[in-house]
């Protein structure tokens, strides 16, 4: 874990007066990362919330050199960066060391912005890619996207009495980037502050392509009280919903286990985006649900096993 | 009944009515609400919505489903529709039936996510490389936002083409109480009438060679690369030249445009509009009729292919006509090249509306 006492120094490089929706955590995720970072940092965005709330004219909340380019390509933006950096450390024109980070939310990254991360990794750039994963488009009105979980309503999966919410089951995007040998990928959360800095820390120093998947809990999209994202956010961690691990070159290690069981229905209870699940004829999506989270979380604690010698 | 529709519900309406039973989206403003209404209503029909990855996926999946032979379409705003240049080229080339709809935003790039714009007139005609055929209906109401959507399906079908429907974010949102057809004429697609073994997907014994849809034991190959009748690639000069000037031809102009035109019997003045801003056109017509000046109106509905004759012929007797549109200077272009008067320009892309008292500040009678 950085010192906090000096990554506070930082508490500026992402500032309030951003026109986030009250109770999102999408802010408070971009500056945690951004205090670790520090101030010798470029920022590239995916098109999304983060990039539409923070720098409305006259205003922006970035106090670092800060890209939009696409809905799509920040990866690809921020390879074009962090070359001409290296490009220039070697001439001697540059002498700062810098941190390079890539943002999107799921749409933007899940989905359309796959290949610019896929490519970006596997050409090697140094560069942190997070992606604050809020299981929808929420930016334009909260329509599915393959972050989206199984059986949850949004507005191009609306559960209906035929059909119950969306039908497919998300993608394990953190998986597929590990898939690419990268040296640092992991999946976090905003209830667990210090872990995410840590993991911010780690993937900066990697030297390499690194990669944190952070849930964000929309209190629109989600359908919960604003006051409630960070609880949220830990229900998800606590009902093993999202694990919070790291792979580091490969090496898995989950790094907050639970200490006892939290029955999912607990995290989906507090969420309007389920409510239909708990009707009597769709009770087998919540065990469906249920089932794959002990499947996926099994498999993870092997994988750290497996690595642990 | 008549329901009070807005322009992307009454595109849903439209479609529907025609027979779309598939579509294939991705959200974007201001055209997400087609795809948020399509995925409710589909599944309803026996139709499938799919949200695809992005843009690209969602023409290709729509190209993928009209070869099957059902009616499809997508719906998307100036940067997806930039994604979509790439199938838009596929499906001219390969001459697949599709619907795009483009509910125009101020561009280029993400541009005014949330305000209009008539941007994209020029990239529906050539925005994806190399010469092809397309047809381009641009609604001014609710009613045509419904009407124009029938015919786009038609008009695909009959003529093997990508049609566009151009509306933009004012008509998006706006709403007005419009009858639904009771009656739809639908046409559809021409099915071969020669037996499998003698098919050729790319017939040029015709203009538009019969699309056998894919499951009734036709085989035929499909590729973006310049083909032969057979459909299999070839870059025999003689067998492209073929081909090209099929493709160039085979939509008739004078079946597809369609030009509306109002108070023209003596006008001294036009006023040129297209889309939404062709409210605010007639409007100011309107007022300017109350004060017995002679001015006009003319508004292509299709607008690719252009009314190049009709506007030569009805720019005889004026002395100048207005083109007023969203964007720095498009469609002004084509009018200047088939008007034998004067043309001048009121436009802006500010992301406002131009409305009738600023076309009427701009024109001197």
């Amino acid at each position: 874990m950085p010192k906090l006492m000096e990554v506070v120094k930082n508490d500026n490089l992402f500032t309030s007066g951003h026109r986030a929706c009250a109770g999102c955590p999408a802010p408070i995720i971009l500056r945690q990362a951004l205090m670790v970072a520090g101030p010798n940092t470029v920022v590239s965005i995916n098109t999304g919330c983060m990039e539409v709330v923070s720098t409305i004219d006259p205003f922006t909340s970035w106090n670092v050199p800060y890209i939009h380019e696409a809905f799509e390509n920040s990866a690809a933006a921020i390879s074009g960066v962090e070359s001409c950096y290296e490009a220039f450390k070697k001439k001697g024109k540059i002498k700062k060391d810098m941190n390079f980070i890539a943002i999107g939310g799921d749409g933007g990254t899940y989905d359309i912005g796959i290949q610019a991360l896929s490519g970006a990794i596997e050409r090697g750039h140094r560069f942190l890619y997070i992606c604050y994963d809020n299981e929808a488009y929420m930016n334009t009105g909260i329509q599915r996207s393959s972050a989206t979980p199984y059986g949850s309503h949004t507005t191009t999966s609306p559960a209906g009495s035929v059909i119950p919410g969306k039908k497919q089951k998300r993608k394990d995007l953190t998986e597929i980037i590990v898939a690419h040998n990268i040296p640092y990928a992991a999946q976090a959360s905003p209830a667990y502050r210090n872990d995410f800095m840590k993991k911010v820390e780690k993937a900066l120093a990697c030297g390499g392509p690194s990669f944190i998947n952070i849930i964000s809990p929309c209190p629109l999209g989600w359908r919960f009280n604003p006051d409630e994202s960070i609880e949220i956010a830990r229900l998800a961690v606590q009902t093993k919903f999202w694990p919070i691990y790291e792979a580091e070159n490969g090496k898995y290690k989950i790094t907050h286990k639970p200490r006892e069981e939290v029955d999912i229905e607990e995290f989906l209870k507090v969420q309007g985006r389920f409510a239909h699940l708990f009707k009597p004829e769709n009770r087998h999506i919540i065990d469906e649900i249920r089932k794959d989270i002990k499947y996926k979380w099994d498999r993870l604690e092997r994988l750290e096993r497996l690595y642990s010698d | 009944m008549p329901l009070l529709l807005s322009g992307n519900e009454a595109i849903v309406e439209g479609a529907l009515a025609s027979g779309c039973r598939m579509f294939g989206g991705y959200p974007i403003t201001p055209s997400s609400d087609i795809a948020e209404k399509m995925s409710l209503r589909l599944p309803k029909m026996g139709g499938k919505f799919i949200q695809m990855e992005d843009e690209i996926a969602s023409l290709g999946a729509c190209l993928g489903s009209s070869l099957t032979g059902i009616r499809s379409m997508t719906a998307t705003s100036g940067p997806g529709f930039s994604l979509m240049q790439e199938h838009i080229g596929f499906a001219a080339m390969a001459e697949i039936p599709c619907v795009i709809v483009d509910v125009q935003r101020g561009g280029p790039s993400t541009g005014l996510p949330t305000y209009p714009s008539q941007g994209d007139v020029m990239q529906s005609r050539w925005g994806t490389h190399g010469d092809h055929p397309i047809i381009v209906l641009v609604p001014f109401s609710i009613l045509e936002c419904y009407t124009l959507t029938i015919k786009a399906f038609n008009y695909s079908d009959k003529f093997r083409t990508p049609v566009i429907i151009l509306s933009d974010e004012i008509l998006a949102h706006l709403r007005e109480k419009i009858e639904l057809l009771k009656e739809i004429d639908i046409k559809v697609r021409n099915f071969p009438e020669v037996p499998p073994e003698e098919y050729l997907p790319f017939d040029s014994r015709y203009l538009v060679p019969p699309l056998a849809p894919y499951g009734k034991g036709y085989r035929f190959h499909i590729t973006g690369l310049v083909h032969d009748e057979t459909g299999f690639p070839t870059a025999d000069p003689e067998k492209v030249r073929s081909l090209q000037e099929r493709l160039a031809s085979k939509i008739p102009e004078e079946e597809v445009r369609d030009i509306d035109v109002r108070y023209m019997d003596d006008a001294k003045i036009c006023l040129f509009s297209i889309g939404s801003i062709a409210r605010s056109a007639l409007r100011a017509v309107l007022q300017l009729r109350e004060k017995n000046k002679k001015v006009g109106f003319i508004r292509p509905i299709t607008v690719w292919p252009f009314p190049y004759d009709e506007i030569k012929r009805l720019s005889r007797d004026l002395d100048v006509i207005y083109v007023c549109e969203m964007n720095m200077g498009q469609i002004v272009g084509e009018v200047e090249r088939a008007a034998e008067c004067d043309v001048r320009f009121i436009g802006k892309a500010d992301g406002t509306i131009i409305s009738p008292g600023e076309i009427l500040h701009n024109v001197s009678i």
